[in-house]
This record gives C-alpha cells, structure tokens and sequence, in this order.
C-alpha cells in the first residue's frame, strides 16, 4: 500500500463525497422542512444528467450544459413540486413512499422513451480531460479536481445562502417551525416550491458532472439516492453541515474499502479468503458504519438544533 | 374491522372469489388450454405470503420495512446455496431457511427498531442493499447473473414431489393459507393487541409497563420468517434466484400490494398481489413501456383510494 495510490484513492473518496453531498444536502433540506420523504430525487440526479448532457451535446460545450441545466432543473423541480408532491405534505411517510416511489417508474420509463434504453454518452471538453501532477509522484485527473472544485463552491454557496440570506433564513424558520413560520407570513408554499427547486438543481448538477465518467443512464440517480439516504441518517435528517461531513466520510470509507480492504485482510486471513471476502465485505463497510452509528446515536451525528 | 366479517360484505366476497380462482386453477386452467395461469397464479400466491408477511409489521404494528424483500433473497439463496452444494433435503433446506431469515430478521430488527418514523424506512432500506450488495459480489454463487437451483427441494417422500406442477403449486396454496390463519390468530392474540396498540400510541402502552420494542422485535422476526419461507418457495417455483430477488424495487413493490390490497386487513395484501400482479401481467402486454401507466396509477392509488381495494369496497357497502 503505498502513499501515491493512498493519495489517489483519498481524493477518489473525497470526489465521491462531494457528489454524494450534493444529493444529500437537497434531500436533507427538502426532508428537513417540508418533513416530506422523496425518493423521486434520485430521478432529478437522472435528469439532471440527461437534460444537461443533451444540452452539451447540442451546443458542443460542456459548461453550457452545466449553465443551462441550472434553470430547466429548477423548472422541472417547481414542476414535480406543484402537480404531484404538494398534495403529499400532510401525509404520512407511507404514502410520500409510494407516491414517489411512483414518480421514480414513471420517470424512468419517460427518460427510456425520449433518449431510448442505451442512455447518453457525454465526453469530456479537451481541457478538463488530462492528468495534472500534485507533486511527490502523486497525478490526478483534471476533470475529478473540476468535481471536487465546484462541489466545495456549492456547498459554500449553500452555506452562505442558508446562513446570510433573507430566503435562508425563511428556510431555517421553516425548518424549525414550519406553523409558526406561516403564521408570521412567510408563504410556506411558495418556499417549499423554491427549496425542492434547489434540491432538484443541486441533484440535477451531481448527475451531470458524474455523468462525463459513468455516461447517462436509465436509474442511474437509485443506488446514489440510497447512498444519499444513509448519508443524511448518519448526518442528523435536516443538517446541511451534517450532511456534508457524513457524505465526506461515507465516501472516503467506501473508496477505501473498496481499493484496500482486501490488503488489510490479507494481515489475518488466508489468501483465498482474503480475496473473497474483500469485495464482500467493502460492499456492505458503509452500511456497517451507518448501523453502528445509528446504534449509539439514532438521531444521527448531528441532529439539527431545535428538531423532533 | 373484524377478520372473517359477514360475507355479504364486498371486500370479504372478492376475497372469497380469488381464493376459489386460486383453489381450482391448477384443475380449470388445462381444462381451458390456459395452463399458463398455473405458473402465475403460483407466483402471485408467493407475493402473497410475502406481502400478508409485511403487512403483519406494516399494517399491524405500523413499521414500514422498505427492506422486506430481502428476506425473499435469503430464503431462496438458502434454498440455491445448499442445492449447490449438494444438500436438497427439504428437511434441512427449509428449518435452515427459517432459521437464516429469522436470524437476520432479529439482527435487523434489533437495531432498526431503536429507530423510528422515516429513520426506520431508511435503515431498513440500506439493511436489506447490504445483503444485496452482498450476494452481487458472491462470485462462486453468480453474483449479478443469479444462481440456478439445482434440483427442488426434496420432501423424501414418494406420493408428493415438488417437480410435480400441481404438488408445487397446492404446497405454496397451503402455505398461503396458513400465512393468513398464523396472521389471524397473531393479530387478535394479547400479542396483536400490544403490537396494535403500540401503533397507534407507543408512549402510552409503554407507561403502562409494556416493553413494546421486545413485541415488536418478534413481530419483525416472525415476519422476516413468513417472507423467507415466501423465498424459498419461489427459489423452487422458478428454479433459479439472483440478488434481483431482494432489490429494493421489490421492497417497494411489497409496499405496493399491502396498500393495494388493504392494510391492516387480512386477506388485503393477498387480494392486493394478485391485483398488483395481474395489472402488471396485462399492462406489460400491452406495451413495453407500460410503467409509464403504471407509476402515475400508483400515485393516484395512493391519492385517492386509502385503505385500498378493501376499503374501497367497504366504504361502497358502507354507503349502499
């Protein structure tokens, strides 16, 4: 195990993280204060992905996709949010399940008849595709450097808008008491529409920038969408910060899991066992953790201040 | 709503005329040339047990498991595993399937429960992808691609053989009986009682000295038992299991038809697999893309038509 592939499968975890984050911080939000559970935002990470990466391709560059995919994900999220999620508010988490659980066949089977069941391949601008060297040995490529960059900028961005802002601050009030916010006369209605709109473009933006690495395809946003379910239970539902630190750790642990565990096995399992029970066990490492965590802290590491 | 209320009741007679459909299938179904309808009708009474196995903690005891179906997995992956290894006894293929499921059952159970509300249906989600995860990366037991079992349980016994069609489907019909009459008799027990009440305010039972987390723990166990028996079942109805048994989609779907069907009834989530099932079956032949209907009719299910198909038509008798 040497450092120069430690370095690399660090910031692998880290570029992971950041994607989980994005999904998570919407989900976090959109859980935290319209109390609704949705699993359809695995579709908007879908897309997100589909709409940005068709955009590229039309127009031939890539950071235009990202651009314009900003305000037609906030579109379809306000969309999704005023025909079909509003009416779940006051229902409980079971039907929010199924409801959106029916959002997410729909939305597949929609995404395969528009750009057909092979998905999208989106390729990297020439100056994000390239390998630059970190010193000490250590190379990288561009375009995930380009990942973990913009996604530390939007959780900065988020950080401000949720701390500074007017509109941040109507969110927190929501979040802490969504009655008693109304009562002073924030339009709740009005806010929830532009938080799932934020949730969307944040989801929508994770599935576009993975998107150049993995291509677009049908159900990508499921496994990162229960990726992201178990970053915000062990971050505390409705912590952005909690958010953030649990998809940092999450990430980091799974990468390394994967790359390693087999080599740490090796110290006191037979070669052969090692070799088997290395995949299986990495699998399953962050689900572990999340059990273990949710063992000693059921709320979560970081339980927003004022909630349940 | 009481168990076997009068017949007269339309949610009781469409109960009645699945079961009969069920009872005779396997005698109709040649006799029509539609021999096909032996082999769906098996699967739909497998969903069945699974279902009304998920509703014993779902509709009873209020805990929504998004991660039911992975007790389908690991009872059909004892079922395979042993198979692949030679063992086909059913009478130790089965006790082990039982004890596998009810095992993981207790382990799961024990730490999802410390939980509660939307915590709970997330960690019973990444529970279940962990065991999924788990068989996707079993390479001596096909990981992605399934494992074909090799030879049906075998019940030593010349009379009865499971690679006979009509003893493999009498045995699940049986088994979907009895899941419904152990349901029965659990939930009007003093065990159903606790875990109904505990539903509906868990503070107040347990101020009145009642451990309702250990109640509930064996609610989850016994339920984790009936879908594992569900799971073996299928792993011998269909010959073959693969972790697609215990995606999460499957969960979802489980869901679905205790919904569908009818919570907190008896025969609402058998009523509601056969539903769910035969939609799918005719939407699917209809067009490829038919989960485009599909999704939106679940929406609005879930919209319009609480209580389900049950509740639809009790509320009809009701107003008649």
């Amino acid at each position: 195990m040497d450092y120069v592939l430690l370095t690399e499968q660090l910031l692998n975890g880290f570029q992971l993280g950041i994607i989980l984050f994005l999904m998570a911080a919407g989900l976090t939000l959109v859980f935290g204060i319209m109390d609704l559970v949705n699993l359809a935002h695995g579709s908007m990470f879908m897309i997100g992905a589909f709409v940005g990466g068709t955009i590229a391709l039309m127009t031939g560059s890539f950071v235009l996709g990202v651009i314009l995919m900003v305000p037609s994900m906030l579109v379809i999220g306000v969309v999704v949010e005023m025909t079909a999620l509003r009416t779940l508010y006051p229902r409980d988490h079971l039907d929010q399940v199924l409801a959106t659980f029916g959002l997410i066949l729909f939305f597949n089977e929609a995404t395969r008849l528009i750009w057909g069941p092979e998905g999208l391949v989106v390729p990297l601008p020439a100056y994000l595709d390239g390998i630059v060297s970190l010193g000490l040995g250590i190379t990288y490529p561009v375009y995930r450097i380009f990942i973990i960059v913009t996604g530390l900028l939007v959780a900065f961005g988020l950080y401000l808008l949720v701390g500074k802002t007017k509109i941040g601050m109507l969110i927190r009030a929501g979040a802490s008491n969504r009655t008693m916010a109304g009562a002073l006369g924030v339009n709740i209605p009005k806010l929830f529409s532009i938080v799932f709109g934020i949730g969307a473009v944040l989801a929508g933006l994770a599935g576009l920038i993975i998107t150049p690495i993995t291509q677009a395809a049908i159900g990508m946003g499921e496994d990162v969408l229960i990726l992201a379910f178990v970053v915000i239970v062990i971050g505390g539902i409705g912590s952005i910060r909690g958010a953030f630190i649990a998809s940092i750790v999450t990430g980091v642990i799974d990468t390394l899991g994967r790359s390693f565990l087999d080599v740490v096995l090796l110290l006191f399992l037979p070669a052969n066992a090692a070799e088997s029970a290395g995949p299986a066990v990495s699998s399953m490492l962050i689900y572990i953790l999340m059990a273990a965590i949710l063992f000693f802290r059921p709320q979560g590491l970081f339980p927003p201040k004022g909630a349940g | 709503m009481g168990a076997f209320g009068p017949l007269r009741n339309p949610a009781n007679m469409f109960t009645a005329l699945v079961l009969v459909i069920f009872a005779i299938t396997p005698i109709l179904a040649p006799a029509l040339d539609e021999s096909f309808y032996v082999i769906v009708f098996a699967r739909i009474m497998v969903w069945g047990i699974a279902a009304v196995s998920l509703n014993l903690i779902m509709g009873y005891g209020g805990l929504i498991s998004f991660g039911h179906a992975v007790y389908l997995g690991i009872g059909g992956y004892t079922v395979g595993i042993l198979a692949f290894h030679g063992v086909t006894s059913a009478w130790i293929q089965w006790p082990l399937a039982i004890g596998v499921s009810g095992l993981v059952a207790l382990v799961f159970g024990a730490i999802s429960l410390r939980t509660k509300g939307v915590y709970f249906i997330m960690i019973t989600l990444a529970l279940a992808q962990m065991i999924f995860f788990l068989s996707v990366s079993a390479e001596r037991y096909g990981s992605d691609d399934g494992l074909n079992v090799l030879a049906r349980s075998d019940l030593g016994v010349s009379f009865f053989s499971l690679n006979n069609k009509t003893d493999m489907y009498y045995t699940i019909f049986a088994f979907l009986l009895a899941s419904v009459f152990v349901s029965w008799k659990l939930v009007n027990s003093r065990f159903g009682t606790t875990i109904r009440a505990a539903k509906s305010n868990d503070t107040r039972v347990q101020s009145i000295g009642v451990a309702t987390y250990r109640y509930r723990l064996t609610a989850f166990v016994i339920a984790g038992i009936m879908c594992g028996i569900a799971g073996l079942l299928q792993a011998n109805l269909e010959g073959f299991v693969s972790p697609d048994m215990m995606n999460w989609q499957r969960s979802g779907e489980l869901i679905f038809m205790v919904v569908l069907g009818g919570m907190s009834t008896l025969f609402g989530p058998v009523t509601g697999a056969f539903v769910f099932l035969m939609l799918s079956e005719v939407l699917a032949g209809w067009t490829i893309h038919w989960h485009i209907i599909f999704g939106p009719f679940l929406v609005l299910v879930v919209i319009f038509a609480r209580g389900g198909i049950a509740g639809l038509l009790t509320r009809r008798a009701d107003r008649d």
